[in-house]
């Protein structure tokens, strides 16, 4: 059980700044998701926390104690890679033991740990296979088992899920909420998919080149992003932003008042979810129907606005359009965002 | 289309099987020929052992009148030990280039592959001169040492391509169990390579195996003559116990014959893999 603490860290190879002054709080047992596109410094960040990555700058304790000095496997942690990492040249007892064997742990608890994580993660009768005999969700697994077996104060994982099919992804998505709800650690997950780490976070921290831009529940991003960023890229499909005027506390699209704000006459954007707009014949949105696609209980409008501007709505699956149909939609009014042309949030 | 798939098979298989016989037709020529008389093979070189023109002589004088099991024991150690070293130093040569970045790493790794470029008997003089001045003349120590050189820059080209290939997700794990950076190459590294490992062997062996340059001109002493020298001196200055050298020649191609089928099957891995994906 342990916290995480990570202060001023700064890393560049040569002269490309790829992590500008991050710090953050974990708190013990807590899952931390880092989101961000690629490229953006969250792997750089977690391969630095687990200690195969120098730090150019800062510091970096687990459980009260520095470790940024110390060999990766003196950090009490234990990393999930995405392409897995098995040894293909071990069985899956193998593969989960090894660690132990060469920390010098008596064959006992080996076996008692190895028997423990197996057990947990189903892996129980496939224990003599290779790698290359077990399934990409099976292979997952024992990457995972590998790290239980550790007994790690925390864990990371690197985009564990990115090789693995849609529908098994689902799966195994619930199975790591699982394993965090029965084992308690501390986690840190590193991932670009933004419903995995909505769906998994205690808190997201989402990154962008190098440098966090929020860090926050899933619910206080959704709700209350503090940029443009943000507000993009958390939800899906991502949010619709619309060029506005603000006038007199009043913000306008095409001519129709929308909602108030605090902002100062001149430009703006709106970001308005494609959940938060609904059909409304008397709405201030009316367009054509570009595209209609229809995922059965549910489905995406994609509206032309009459100054080229585009608008994604998701609607329910009870009506259907063609492209080129008329049509105009409404909004929840108290779902509104406002950000200025810089692309920060602005108070309403 | 079953037909035609049929005819370009066959068509496939005409032209392999004639390549194949160019190629062994001069090993199937030493065979047969080791097996008759003197006569016999001037008279006819083609023809098969049989009837009286058959003779065991060659193979005779062979093994039994001649040093010959010391210079097939003086081969096989200068073999071994070299091909130990290339494997040995070429990997972990190649490794460090591959796995860690360090000042002038660039610079050595075209350093040491430059030497594929350079064919290592020009100089052999100054090899000469190094080598008694460091008193290894007429010593199996020397062919070492100078097999060891001239087999490193291709190894260590060929396993810096494939080491490259080796996951660096893999190494990171086996760092965070804890392996020291040592038995990372020996415990994670090499048994994913051993494909390539077998593929260099083979590359390296065979020349060292057959080289009489440097056994001639490094150690032609009688106790260190190598196989290929030893088959010399069958060759004299009026007459050539052809019999005996050609059985010398082929009793020397087993041991090749022998790694290769020991190694083949990973060769062939080795030199297909990245080609086919799989």
């Amino acid at each position: 059980m342990a916290t995480l603490e990570l202060k001023g860290i700064k890393k560049s190879f040569g002269a490309t700044e790829v992590i500008r002054d991050m710090n953050l709080d974990v708190k013990d047992g807590e899952l931390i998701v880092f989101v961000g596109p690629s490229g953006c410094g969250k792997s750089t960040m977690l391969r630095m926390i687990a200690g195969l990555e120098t730090l150019s700058a800062g510091q970096i304790s687990i459980g009260g104690k520095r470790v940024d000095h110390l060999p990766p496997t003196d950090r009490g942690i234990a990393m999930v890679f995405q392409s897995y990492a098995l040894y293909p040249h071990k069985n899956v007892r193998g593969n989960l033991g090894f660690a132990l064997k060469h920390a010098g742990v008596d064959k006992k608890e080996i076996e008692e740990r190895v028997n423990n994580a197996s057990e947990i993660l189903g892996l129980s009768d496939m224990m003599e296979r290779k790698p290359r005999e077990l399934s990409g969700g099976q292979r997952q697994r024992v990457a995972i088992g590998r790290a239980i077996v550790r007994e790690p104060d925390v864990f990371l994982f690197d985009e564990p899920l990115s090789n693995l099919d849609a529908s098994l992804r689902v799966h195994m998505r619930v199975e790591i909420l699982k394993l965090h709800q029965r084992l308690g650690n501390t986690m840190v997950y590193v991932t670009h998919d933004q419903v995995e780490a909505m769906t998994l976070a205690n808190r997201i921290v989402v990154f962008r080149d190098g440098r966090v831009e929020q860090v926050g529940t899933p619910l206080e991003l959704y709700r209350n992003p503090v940029n443009i960023f943000v507000a993009g890229f958390i939800g899906s499909p991502a949010m619709n932003f619309l060029n506005a005027e603000v006038q007199d506390y009043a913000v306008t699209v095409a001519g129709s008042t929308i909602c108030s704000t605090s902002a100062t006459n001149g430009k703006a954007k709106l970001g308005l979810r494609p959940e938060h707009l609904m059909l409304n014949d008397g709405g201030p949105f009316k367009g054509t129907v570009s595209v209609f696609e229809h995922l059965g209980g549910e489905s995406f409008l994609h509206m032309t606005l009459p100054d080229e501007q585009m608008l994604v709505a998701k609607l329910d699956g009870e009506r259907s359009f063609a492209p080129g149909d008329a049509c105009s939609l409404g909004f929840w009014a108290d779902h509104c965002h406002v950000f200025d042309m810089d692309g920060t949030r602005v108070a309403q | 289309m079953i037909l035609k798939e049929r005819i370009s098979n066959t068509g496939i298989h005409a032209v392999l099987i004639a390549y194949s016989l160019l190629a062994l037709f001069p090993l199937i020529l030493i065979l047969i020929n080791s097996f008759k008389s003197r006569k016999a093979i001037f008279r006819d070189p083609t023809g098969l052992p049989l009837g009286d023109s058959f003779s065991g002589k060659g193979y005779a004088s062979v093994l039994s009148n001649s040093d010959f099991p010391l210079y097939f024991g003086n081969s096989m150690i200068v073999t071994c030990v070299a091909l130990v070293l290339i494997l040995l130093l070429g990997a972990m040569a190649a490794h460090a280039l591959s796995e860690y970045q360090f000042p002038g790493d660039s610079f050595i790794g075209i350093y040491l592959i430059v030497g594929i470029m350079v064919p290592i008997r020009l100089g052999t003089v100054a090899l000469l001169q190094l080598i008694v001045d460091m008193g290894l003349a007429n010593t199996l120590t020397a062919l070492i040492l100078v097999y060891t050189a001239q087999g490193l820059p291709i190894a260590i080209f060929i396993f810096t391509e494939f080491l490259r290939s080796v996951s660096r997700e893999i190494k990171d794990s086996a760092r965070i169990d804890g392996l020291s950076e040592y038995r990372i190459f020996f415990e994670v590294v090499v048994p994913l390579v051993r494909p390539v490992i077998a593929t260099v062997a083979v590359f390296s062996m065979i020349p060292i195996w057959n080289d009489l340059w440097f056994p001639l001109i490094l150690s032609p002493g009688d106790e260190t003559r190598t196989v290929t020298l030893g088959v010399q001196q069958f060759i004299g200055q009026y007459t050539v116990n052809w019999g005996a050298v050609l059985a010398a020649l082929s009793v020397a191609i087993l041991p090749v014959l022998v790694m290769y089928v020991i190694f083949s099957k990973q060769l062939i891995r080795g030199i297909t893999a990245g080609a086919v994906k799989g």
